[in-house]
């Protein structure tokens, strides 16, 4: 038999760690991905990467790491590929460091470790304020040593279409667009892995990439794939508001000693440095006081809410509190956070070391996805996901930290595992579906880019995230959550409608986005109609009229499936494994 | 009173053998909007400061926070990141078009993939055994790794080769970027250990001898890396290894 083909999408850490272990095992790979994978996601992540390592001399396990996370994500996720990603989590920073990463470092030489949200411990390993940066980039120099050997090809400025599916359902290859140009192509392949992260922008405006649209999961959901836990999103607490997008203003701000507060008399108008201490409101210190300002994402974001919109405190009456890091000396600040301090100063224009940085909570993170087993195999045979597309790691809400090493895992633990089911398929009968299925997505481009409509998909995508964000994230109440799944109905009502103002054959970027949205409308009404159906409130879903978690009914996992019926996707639920640290009521008031 | 608006003129190419025009575009002015949001409208509404319909723009850009490198583009005739240029300290109008110095795709977009081919001509990577468990990495001191950390925050976005005299077809010069990752790599205590190879890499055609001293690539550079005394230090190392190899015969 030939020698088995894979092709990963998604040129992020998951992806990236997932060619590596083929490459290394032997096998060849080719890497799709929309741009060059250098420029991924994964680049946006700022604060750093767990692994207890207890460098700090504080007693730190692997144990307490998985006990974190799965309280963080109020136990929504399965235990058993938690704890064997904590349990992997400090050989995957030794590996980091023999690769070249720039982490920070103690006076001794040894990897520096700070404390991020929802652990009590230093067990985040760090460079600078870019720590996403640096990992992606080495990555991307060992896939582009392998690429210099020939076990890697790069399909750069491709997009994925859609999964090949043979007769009998199980993935044969992909189809991919051009985005250059604008070609139509199938490739083959005998196991694929979906490395392509998480879907910011079903909310507009995110701390997301442009490219995070969620439309490769989208597809491959509407061709029978399981959706998992789509309704957890998390909200960041720390974001710039902006015209274009949300951005992220680390954890580790927080990590570092940074303080949030709002002043205690609504509209305050002395300058900021001139309110003293005891008319400062540090509601997460005072609320939280063994945690402080390290509570988790959910809780964080929530408290900020509270003041804003019940206590009415916001910053000049506006959606803002202050992120305060000009307590600390700003040698410290510059080794530590200067990645992060460059970004609030060039797109606000305050040097934060002096002022307050005016912040607000935004959305984040997909703790949902891909349904996958512990093999993180989808529910189609042969199709793998890995990475923020997935959604087996971080349960109901991420821990900060955790997603770098729940990318590099998923993707080392995929790779060798896809590499395997590759091995040992039987040849496909016939063509194995790729006439047919090239077929359906020339007709559907032919379609699109013919359509005599007058609905801007630009506009229809604003509408859409506006509406999201509205409803579907921080506070959820089930009219709310109907209005969005009616709007996102409207939206493909009218999608039909949709015109391209540029009918082009050559780098048509209307074109492209336009098949994006029609997959961010469908996987929009995942969200919405799950939150809408877990009737509990459990980590980053939040609802005021169900305002405790319900594990007797609700302690499941959401698993959606597509129908293509008017009344959107069919759920079910499935049990979760608990079986290594029972569920209890999770709080962060003391010290758990 | 009337809306605050700001004005655009953005060089459209629909093709590499099309035309090139000009557009002029006139939008309502947003608080810290900047050219990336100022193109998002565009997209929403495509239409000229004459009121004549158009295409949405093609340009690349991710993350729009100046860490993923792609919007690099010339605006107001600088080479500078799009996301990163606020309207607000911008002279009007806003003069937007393509880096010059590479393959033109669309619009905006043009085609910078030359720099990943030579990081890979130069091995910009450390070749460590395997991925298995091999125990921690080599101890590298804080002085170390603050002398390293800001040549990794490279993010290729090329406009250190844009602004280069030396840039172009005639020299074939690597550019500034792909020298600086030659010293990060071979700084590095694994990575050192094709520093031959780096070194020899650049010393013939189109090497680190093309460089003609401008500078220009350290003050374009928009994460501010000492790109010039990397290119200082790489120079002399390439002169030691081409005497130690003129000499091995």
């Amino acid at each position: 038999m030939a020698a088995p083909r894979i092709i990963v999408v998604g040129g992020g850490l998951a992806g990236l760690a997932a060619v590596i272990k083929i490459a290394e095992a032997g096998g060849t790979v080719d890497l799709f991905s929309i741009v060059p994978v250098k420029r991924s996601h994964s680049v946006c992540a700022q604060g750093g990467i767990n692994a207890a390592k207890n460098l700090k001399g504080e007693g730190d396990t692997t144990d307490k790491h998985f006990d974190d996370t799965i309280y963080g994500g109020d136990f929504l996720a399965n235990q058993t590929p938690v704890k064997a990603m904590c349990e992997a989590a400090p050989a995957i920073i030794d590996l980091l460091d023999r690769m070249g990463v720039p982490f920070n470092r103690t006076p001794e030489g040894l990897l520096d470790f700070r404390r991020f949200g929802g652990t009590l411990y230093n067990r985040t390993a760090f460079a600078g304020a870019t720590t996403g940066q640096q990992l992606l980039y080495a990555l991307d120099e060992q896939v582009r040593r392998h690429e210099s050997d020939g076990k890697v090809r790069k399909f750069e400025g491709w997009e994925f279409l859609s999964a090949v599916l043979d007769s009998k359902g199980q993935a044969r290859g992909i189809t991919a667009l051009d985005l250059r140009s604008m070609e139509l192509r199938s490739f083959h392949a005998d196991a694929i892995i979906l490395a392509t992260g998480g879907t910011g922008a079903l909310f507009g405006k995110s701390t997301n990439s442009v490219i995070c649209t969620g439309s490769a999961q989208s597809a491959i959901f509407q061709q029978g794939a399981y959706y998992g836990n789509g309704e957890f999103i998390q909200v960041h607490p720390t974001c710039i508001p902006g015209e274009d997008k949300l951005r992220l203003m680390s954890e580790s701000a927080r990590g570092e000693g940074g303080r949030v507060w709002v002043p205690r008399t609504p509209g305050d108008k002395r300058p900021v440095k001139q309110i003293p201490a005891a008319e400062r409101f540090y509601f997460l210190e005072e609320w939280y006081p063994k945690y402080g300002n390290l509570v988790p994402r959910d809780v964080a974001t929530r408290a900020i809410h509270k003041v804003v919109y019940e206590l009415g405190l916001g910053l000049d009456g506006q959606p803002m509190v202050y992120l305060d890091l000009t307590h600390i000396d700003r040698a410290t600040l510059n080794r530590k956070l200067e990645g992060i301090l460059e970004i609030y100063e060039k797109f606000v224009g305050d040097d934060p070391r002096d002022v307050p940085m005016k912040i607000f909570p935004g959305v984040h993170y997909t703790m949902g996805g891909l349904w996958v087993d512990f093999n993180q195999m989808t529910s189609i045979p042969g199709i793998f996901a890995a990475g923020e597309c997935e959604y087996q790691y971080h349960g109901a809400n991420r821990l900060g930290a955790n997603s770098l090493v729940s990318c590099i895992f998923g993707g080392f633990r995929s790779g060798p595992i896809a590499l395997e089911y590759a091995k040992n398929l039987p040849d496909a009968e016939g063509d194995g579906g790729h006439a047919a299925e090239l077929a359906r997505q020339a007709e559907i481009n032919g379609k699109l880019l013919n359509n005599a409509g007058t609905e801007n998909p630009f506009k229809l995508w604003r509408e859409l995230g506006e509406s999201m964000t509205k409803h579907v994230t921080v506070i959820r109440y089930n009219k709310g959550l109907k209005q969005a799944d009616e709007k996102v109905v409207e939206l493909l009502d009218r999608y039909k409608n949709v015109n391209l103002s540029d009918r082009s054959q050559w780098a048509n970027t209307s074109f492209a986005f336009a098949r994006q949205l029609k997959n961010m409308l469908e996987l929009s009404r995942v969200v919405a109609q799950g939150a809408l159906l877990r009737d509990e409130s459990r980590g980053a879903h939040y609802k005021p009229d169900f305002p405790d978690r319900n594990d007797e009914q609700f302690l499941k996992t959401t698993k959606a499936s597509f129908t293509g019926e008017p009344a959107g996707p069919l759920f079910e639920f499935e049990e979760v494994d608990t079986q290594f640290i029972k569920p209890r009521p999770r709080s962060y008031t003391a010290a758990k | 009173m009337a809306t605050k608006t700001v004005r655009f003129e953005i060089k459209r190419q629909a093709n590499p053998d099309a035309p090139a025009v000009w557009e002029n575009f006139e939008l309502e002015w947003r608080p810290g909007m900047n050219v990336i949001s100022a193109m998002m409208e565009i997209a929403a509404n495509p239409v000229t400061a004459d009121g004549r319909e158009t295409t949405p723009i093609t340009y690349d850009s991710n993350c729009l926070e100046e860490i993923c490198g792609s919007c690099a583009m010339r605006i107001n005739g600088k080479a500078r990141m799009a996301c990163s240029s606020l309207v607000d300290n911008l002279e009007q109008p806003i003069r937007v078009e393509p880096l010059s110095k590479f393959p033109l795709v669309r619009d905006l977009q043009v085609d910078r993939h030359v720099l990943f081919e030579n990081l890979m001509a130069v091995k910009a990577w450390v070749p460590v055994d395997g991925t298995y468990d091999l125990g921690s990495g080599p101890r590298v001191f804080p002085q170390q790794q603050e002398a390293n950390y800001p040549l990794s925050n490279c993010i290729s976005c090329t406009c250190c080769m844009e602004v280069c005299p030396q840039f172009n077809e005639g020299t074939g010069f690597v550019g500034a970027a792909t020298i600086a990752q030659v010293k990060l790599f071979n700084n590095h205590p694994t990575g050192k250990v094709f520093k031959e190879d780096r070194l020899r890499a650049l010393a013939g055609d189109g090497g680190i001898q093309e460089c003609g001293f401008a500078q220009n690539c350290v003050e374009a550079c928009p994460k501010q890396i000492p790109l010039t005394n990397a290119i200082s230090d790489v120079s002399r190392d390439v002169i030691i290894q081409k005497a130690k190899d003129f000499l091995r015969g």
